[in-house]
């Protein structure tokens, strides 16, 4: 195990994460922005609504990141 | 108190939002969004309703429902205390308390210097360094929370326990191995002559009886015997003498009681001639001169025969006398010549005798015939008488008176003669009746004569038997006495020959004896002399032998002591260069920079396993080293601290975060925490955690103070106690920090090793 892996795992988590949101958000306001400029007749929502999936999108992911190491796969076990 | 404030308002907001996180937020937005216009205090006492009805509802609530309460008291950090506060201590859960208890349980049990652990501890390792000592890295990665004291002491302990130092005689000379060299030569025995010489008694000196010598005993035999041959000759010549004389007058007295004999047969015989012839007168008185004649010879040669005898006798007197004188003498020799001589004798008695009894029966009838002469001559002369008284004229010689007689004279005869013959009738009718009282008397004269005569012939003749049968006993004695000498010399010799034999034998067995004895005396005092010198012997040699030995165990002493010089030099070598293998791994633990981990040990670990091949507990150090050190080396403690204290900002904002709390929401939260919360950078830990300490800031200053004061172990003992996503962001750290202490402790462990063995190999002066 390489020295403050896991410190620096932290932080790469948070800039992957942020990194990720970013481009999340971006692209999502940018399928927003195009959405709305295709389909929405330029309202603003689909920007929010992009730009929000994006967020959340993002923040899920982060998320999943950060928590990736407490989840716990589990498999049935058919009875034979 | 504020922070207590603020951490509740924080919690109930949280918990706020963790239940309904849209409606709450809704609330405050609605709320935020509708009395903007209103008034900050409008806001700020509904807000301030709002919470504390949040708080007093979620209390109520908890206090109602437990299993809330714990929900609450779980998932918001600092709830458990306002609601302990609030309702008092929650009742005991399976969870909660569990988790509590074990947590509970570890820390005091690493902190307090606790009994049962390092005994358990130290009990395992003895029993592990007894058997296995691969297994003492185990408990130490086990229980890291040992103080670094406390394994120097555990492993001298250890190393006290499995001593392999020899412990090194000191080889210094003692009295007791002196030289004993006044016991070198200390068994020249003075050689007594202990042989005690018998005393050798002259036989010849002491003894009371003396034999005497051969010489003397012959010659005393040689003088007897001279003597005796002396006396026999003498004694012989003297009995010859005496024989000769007596033989001699024995011989003239036979002959001259012969000539007696004879001259009395003739003068009997003439007598009875003269008697009974009717010769002529002139005749007759030739006859009578003729008898007278022989009378005279008769009575000479008597009278001859008489001095003979006497002579004879004398002379046989004499020779009885020699003979008893001889026999007096008792010498054995003389004893034939004795008899020899008393059979002459007797002969000579006998003859004599004979002759004399001869002589006595013819004197006797010439007795007789005298008495008968007489008769008749008295008859004769009676007649004569008778004849003269009635014839005076006739005289002398009747026959020759035929012519001159008358017939009266005549017829007077006649009638004469007839009246003797009556009268002779008469007298022989007389006679004829007294004859036999006559012949009776006659008979008894006779008898008595007779008996006389027989009593002396008898005595005569027993005296000739008594002295024949005495000579014939003597002569039966000295044939006897001659048998007997001879068987007694036989039997003598017999005897002698027994004797010598006997004394053969005797002197043979007095030799076997004396030779036995002689022998067992010898036998003794050789034995007595083998033993003696076989004890010297044994002395010389056990003297020589406790002197070897003694050597040989000085010597073996100064081998000994020799090679456990050499072996202690070896020790102490290989000792030495254990620590010097130490040493150097020692000093690639110094060569950590900052961030920069050491050399990889590995080649001072090979050093170190190559310089303690025979050392078990040494190589079962040197390979309890991880293997990461080994290939990429350790990080020195002060790279620890500073990654420490990075890492302590991190923990400190993900200090909320575990396995349940872990949206991003929390880590938020968990920010905001770290940013809100100022706990001391440094708290000295106390010596038993208890719950409050388990708070993740608090383990952290706690750490950050054992860090500093370069209590490495106890900082990791309590970094190991954060749980959740900081434990995670320091698991490296802490991985490190053990691979560290790891390291650092088996390298101690060798090093106080080392020096033990060092130590332990070093001469005391």
């Amino acid at each position: 195990m390489t020295a403050g892996n896991m410190a620096e795992e932290h932080g790469r988590k948070w800039d992957r994460c942020l990194a990720d949101t970013v481009l999340k958000t971006a692209t999502g306001l940018g399928v927003g922005i195009v959405f709305s400029v295709l389909l929405f007749k330029r309202r603003t929502w689909p920007l929010a609504f992009g730009s929000g999936l994006g967020v959340g999108m993002g923040y899920t992911n982060c998320q999943h990141d950060f928590r990736s190491p407490y989840l716990i796969h589990g498999r049935v076990v058919k009875d034979q | 108190m504020l922070r207590a404030c603020l951490r509740g308002a924080n919690a109930t907001a949280r918990n706020h939002c963790r239940r309904s996180p849209g409606t709450s937020l809704q609330h405050c937005r609605h709320y935020t969004a509708g009395e903007s216009s209103s008034g900050a205090s409008k806001v700020i006492a509904t807000g301030l309703l709002t919470v504390s009805g949040g708080v007093g509802g979620t209390i109520l609530y908890a206090k109602w429902d437990h299993k809330f309460r714990a929900a609450v008291e779980k998932n918001v950090p600092y709830s458990d205390r306002l609601l302990g506060l609030a309702l008092g201590p929650a009742p005991q859960d399976v969870g909660l308390p569990v988790k509590n208890q074990v947590e509970l349980a570890q820390p005091p049990s690493m902190m307090e210097k606790q009994v049962k652990a390092p005994k358990a501890k130290s009990e395992k390792k003895v029993k592990d360094s007894a058997g296995s000592p691969a297994k003492e890295p185990s408990p130490v990665v086990t229980q890291p929370a040992q103080s670094i004291e406390e394994a120097s002491a555990e492993a001298t302990h250890i190393i006290s326990a499995i001593s392999e130092v020899p412990s090194v005689p000191a080889p210094c000379d003692t009295e007791a191995a002196a030289v004993k060299e006044e016991c070198k030569e200390c068994h020249d025995h003075k050689d007594t002559p202990a042989a005690v010489h018998p005393n050798a008694e002259s036989p010849s000196a002491a003894e009371p009886l003396k034999e005497r010598p051969v010489e003397e005993v012959a010659a005393r035999l040689a003088q007897q015997d001279q003597e005796e041959q002396d006396i026999l000759a003498s004694v012989s010549a003297s009995l010859e003498e005496s024989l000769a004389s007596s033989a001699k007058a024995t011989l003239q007295a036979i002959g001259a009681q012969e000539a007696a004999l004879q001259a009395i047969t003739q003068h009997t015989h003439k007598l009875k001639e003269a008697m009974e012839a009717e010769v002529p007168p002139q005749e007759k008185s030739a006859q009578w001169k003729d008898l007278e004649a022989a009378l005279a010879d008769r009575t000479c040669s008597v009278n001859d025969a008489g001095t003979a005898l006497l002579k004879a006798n004398e002379a046989l007197g004499a020779l009885r006398s020699v003979i008893d004188d001889s026999k007096g003498l008792k010498i054995a020799a003389v004893h034939p010549l004795v008899l020899a001589a008393e059979e002459n004798l007797h002969n000579m008695i006998v003859d004599l005798d004979k002759v004399v009894t001869k002589v006595q029966s013819a004197e006797s009838e010439a007795k007789i015939v005298s008495q008968y002469s007489e008769l008749v001559n008295e008859a004769k002369q009676q007649f004569q008488r008778e004849v003269s008284s009635l014839t005076p004229e006739i005289q002398a010689n009747w026959k020759g008176l035929t012519g001159k007689l008358s017939a009266d004279d005549l017829n007077a005869l006649i009638a004469h003669a007839h009246r003797r013959i009556d009268q002779l009738n008469r007298e022989l009718a007389e006679q004829r009746v007294r004859e036999q009282i006559h012949i009776d008397a006659a008979l008894e004269q006779q008898k008595l004569e007779d008996q006389k005569a027989l009593e002396k012939a008898v005595n005569t003749s027993l005296q000739h038997v008594k002295e024949d049968a005495r000579l014939e006993q003597e002569r039966k004695l000295a044939e006897l006495r001659e048998v007997m000498e001879a068987e007694m010399r036989t039997q003598l010799r017999r005897q002698a020959a027994a004797h010598t034999d006997h004394v053969q034998d005797v002197l043979k067995v007095q030799e076997q004896e004396l030779r036995a004895e002689a022998d067992q005396v010898l036998s003794s005092k050789m034995l007595e002399q083998e033993t003696r010198y076989r004890q010297l012997n044994q002395e010389q040699l056990d003297n020589f032998t406790l002197d070897m030995n003694t050597a040989y165990a000085r010597l073996k002493g100064m081998e000994e002591a020799i090679d456990s010089h050499v072996v202690a030099e070896e020790e102490a070598r290989r000792a030495h260069q254990l620590w010097l293998s130490v040493e150097a791994l020692n000093y690639t633990l110094k060569t950590a920079d900052a961030d920069v981990p050491t050399v990889p040990l590995k080649s001072a670990a090979e050093a170190v396993r190559d310089s303690c091949h025979d050392n078990d507990f040494a190589m079962a150090l040197a390979s309890a080293l991880p293997e990461e050190s080994l290939h990429r080396g350790v990080y020195s403690e002060a790279s620890l601290r500073a990654r420490f204290n990075s890492l302590r900002s991190l923990a400190r904002r993900v200090a909320l975060i575990d396995e349940s709390h872990n949206s991003l929401y929390q880590y938020f939260l968990s920010y905001l925490q770290a940013a809100l919360l100022f706990e001391d950078k440094q708290e000295a830990p106390p010596t038993q955690l208890s719950r409050e300490d388990l708070d993740p800031f608090k383990l952290l200053s706690y750490a950050s103070y054992c860090l500093e004061h370069g209590d490495l172990e106890l900082a990791a003992k309590l970094v190991n106690q954060l749980r959740g996503e900081a434990r995670r962001v320091v698991e490296d750290w802490l991985t490190e920090a053990r691979l560290t202490l790891e390291t650092r402790q088996v390298v101690s462990l060798l090093s106080a090793y080392a020096n033990a063995v060092g130590l332990g190999t070093t001469q005391a002066p």
